[in-house]
């Protein structure tokens, strides 16, 4: 495995490096004393394998193709931001926004990911070991979060096509949201996303919930008035 | 943006040392804000009858000499000054002595009271401001710190964090109000008195207001969650405490690091990656509005 230090080069010049391997580069790279460093391993377009040893800063691994990173330790806010393709693995926990707008891909959280994970998700699966914060999905229109603790409150408010499961208790959902029935197409869905982690759990342990779809069409009934 | 720092050390050595942990933190986030910086070091209490008045002159070559000859010849104390920052310790009534202050030297400005707190700010970026005030020679048993990005009030010094209110109170603030002219107006109107336009000042006067009520922290932060509207993480430092908290949405970051030594606070993980046994620290972030406190 090849080591960049992050205390003898900047960020630009590790990511510079990345960006100028072939996008069939297979190799596998560690980054040393991250320190909390923002914006490390991002833009990644190759099936390389990279660990960051330790806690890392903001936009870690954002933009991902191909690639698979690891973060040995705590990222910041917008871990995996927009990852198109590749699998982004957090040890420890993810702060706000985890996995914002992702198009595809998957990112696993062992820990806990606070507010707004999975915000505005587009196509991406995220799996969370621990619980979320607040406001988690929060209009999230394609793929899957998968919550293997609780979800704090306003979970997936104004959801589109994304679907949430939930193993722990939800504090909360947001508008538009409810929890349905879980189908046989859920059970194996929940079991083939598990299957890509390391935890351990009975699908039918899960809730599922998604969108009423009662806010895709503006009704003159509903309680969207000004008033005057 | 902004970034806001602070530490609390659990130990003689480390109280000893507090400005050399400290400074690095500030200047880390010098990224999140250059405007100015400021920094306030609250000390163990060598008396309960003295009081520490800081000072602040715009003027760098103000004659800090003059003044201490003259004060000295008024009333018993000690005096101190470094560039535009002096010192006061005396146990004189302080209302005597600010009335004092503002008949022969009214260009001065209070930067606070109290029998613990010193407060240092200035405009500048916080590397410039550490170095000029000598942040990493200071001790005491806690501190907080704030760096400005400024998007709603002038650059100068008084515009700068930390503020304060009233004796060993002040406070420093991430995030923007959105109501602190309705609470400007509702204050003034109860008789407290503002020194700036600045928003952060009006959330710590309403602190003062509702500690002036006889409200605990507590109490008063509540009544916070419930009255002051914008976006928000504030952390507050008293003779022997230090208190944070968010706002319901909580998107304005902090995190805190807890070890046996040590709570350090920070707006980014970076602000303390340099503290001993970080990596075996219990990292967290504080959850939206729910108070953290810690006591000296």
């Amino acid at each position: 495995m090849e080591s960049l230090d992050l205390a003898a080069q900047s960020v630009r010049e590790t990511n510079q490096f990345f960006h100028d391997l072939s996008s069939s580069d297979t190799r596998e790279f560690e980054i040393l004393h991250p320190n909390g460093a923002h914006n490390i391993a991002v833009g990644l377009d190759a099936p390389v394998k990279v660990h960051i040893r330790g806690h890392a800063g903001y936009f870690i691994a954002g933009m991902n193709k191909q690639a698979e990173v690891t973060i040995h330790g705590n990222v910041g806010w917008s871990v995996a931001e927009n990852m198109m393709s590749g699998v982004v693995r957090v040890n420890g926990f993810a702060s706000e926004c985890a996995g914002s707008s992702g198009h595809g891909g998957l990112l696993i959280i062992n820990g806990d990911a606070s507010s707004r994970c999975g915000i505005s998700m587009k196509g991406t699966s995220i799996v969370v070991g621990g619980n979320v914060g607040h406001m988690s999905a929060f209009m999230a229109q394609a793929g899957y979060l998968l919550i293997c603790g609780d979800a704090d409150h306003g979970l997936g408010d104004s959801l589109y096509e994304a679907v949430i499961y939930v193993r722990g208790k939800i504090h909360g959902l947001g508008a538009d949201a409810r929890e349905e029935q879980m189908e046989e197409s859920d059970y194996t869905k929940v079991n083939e996303l598990l299957e890509m982690t390391e935890f351990n759990y009975d699908p039918k342990e899960f809730k599922r919930v998604a969108s009423a779809k009662t806010l895709y069409h503006w009704s003159p009934n509903s309680k969207q008035f000004a008033v005057l | 943006m902004c970034g806001i720092v602070g530490l609390f050390a659990k130990n003689s050595e480390m109280r000893a040392s507090l400005g050399s942990y400290v400074v690095p933190m500030i200047v880390c986030m010098g990224d999140r804000g250059q405007d100015s910086a400021g920094l306030a070091v609250f000390s163990e209490q060598n008396s309960k009858n003295s009081r520490r008045i800081n000072l602040f002159s715009q003027d760098s070559t103000f004659p800090w000499d003059t003044l201490s000859e003259k004060l000295s010849q008024e009333m018993k104390c000690d005096f101190d000054s470094i560039d535009n920052h002096a010192v006061i310790i005396a146990t004189e009534d302080p209302q005597h002595i600010i009335h004092w202050l503002s008949e022969h030297y009214s260009e001065l400005f209070v930067l606070s009271i109290g029998q613990a707190i010193d407060v240092y700010k200035d405009t500048g970026h916080p590397l410039e401001i550490a170095e000029k005030y000598k942040f990493n020679e200071l001790k005491g048993t806690h501190c907080v710190g704030h760096t400005r990005m400024a998007t709603e009030s002038a650059v100068t010094p008084y515009h700068s964090h930390p503020f304060i209110a009233g004796e060993d109170l002040c406070l420093v603030h991430n995030g923007s109000l959105s109501n602190h002219h309705n609470l400007r107006r509702m204050l003034e109107k109860r008789d407290i008195p503002f020194e700036t336009d600045n928003d952060t000042e009006a959330v710590c006067r309403y602190l003062q207001w509702r500690l002036r009520e006889g409200d605990s922290i507590e109490e008063a932060l509540q009544k916070t969650f419930e009255d002051v509207d914008g976006f928000y993480t504030l952390l507050i430092g008293t003779a022997d405490r230090i208190v944070l908290v968010r706002d319901a949405f909580a998107c304005k970051p902090a995190l805190i690091a807890e070890t046996d030594d040590y709570v350090a606070i920070g707006s980014e993980f970076r602000t303390m990656a340099h503290l001993p046994e970080i990596e075996s620290a219990q990292l967290y972030e504080p959850k939206p509005e729910e108070i953290y406190s810690w006591k000296v």
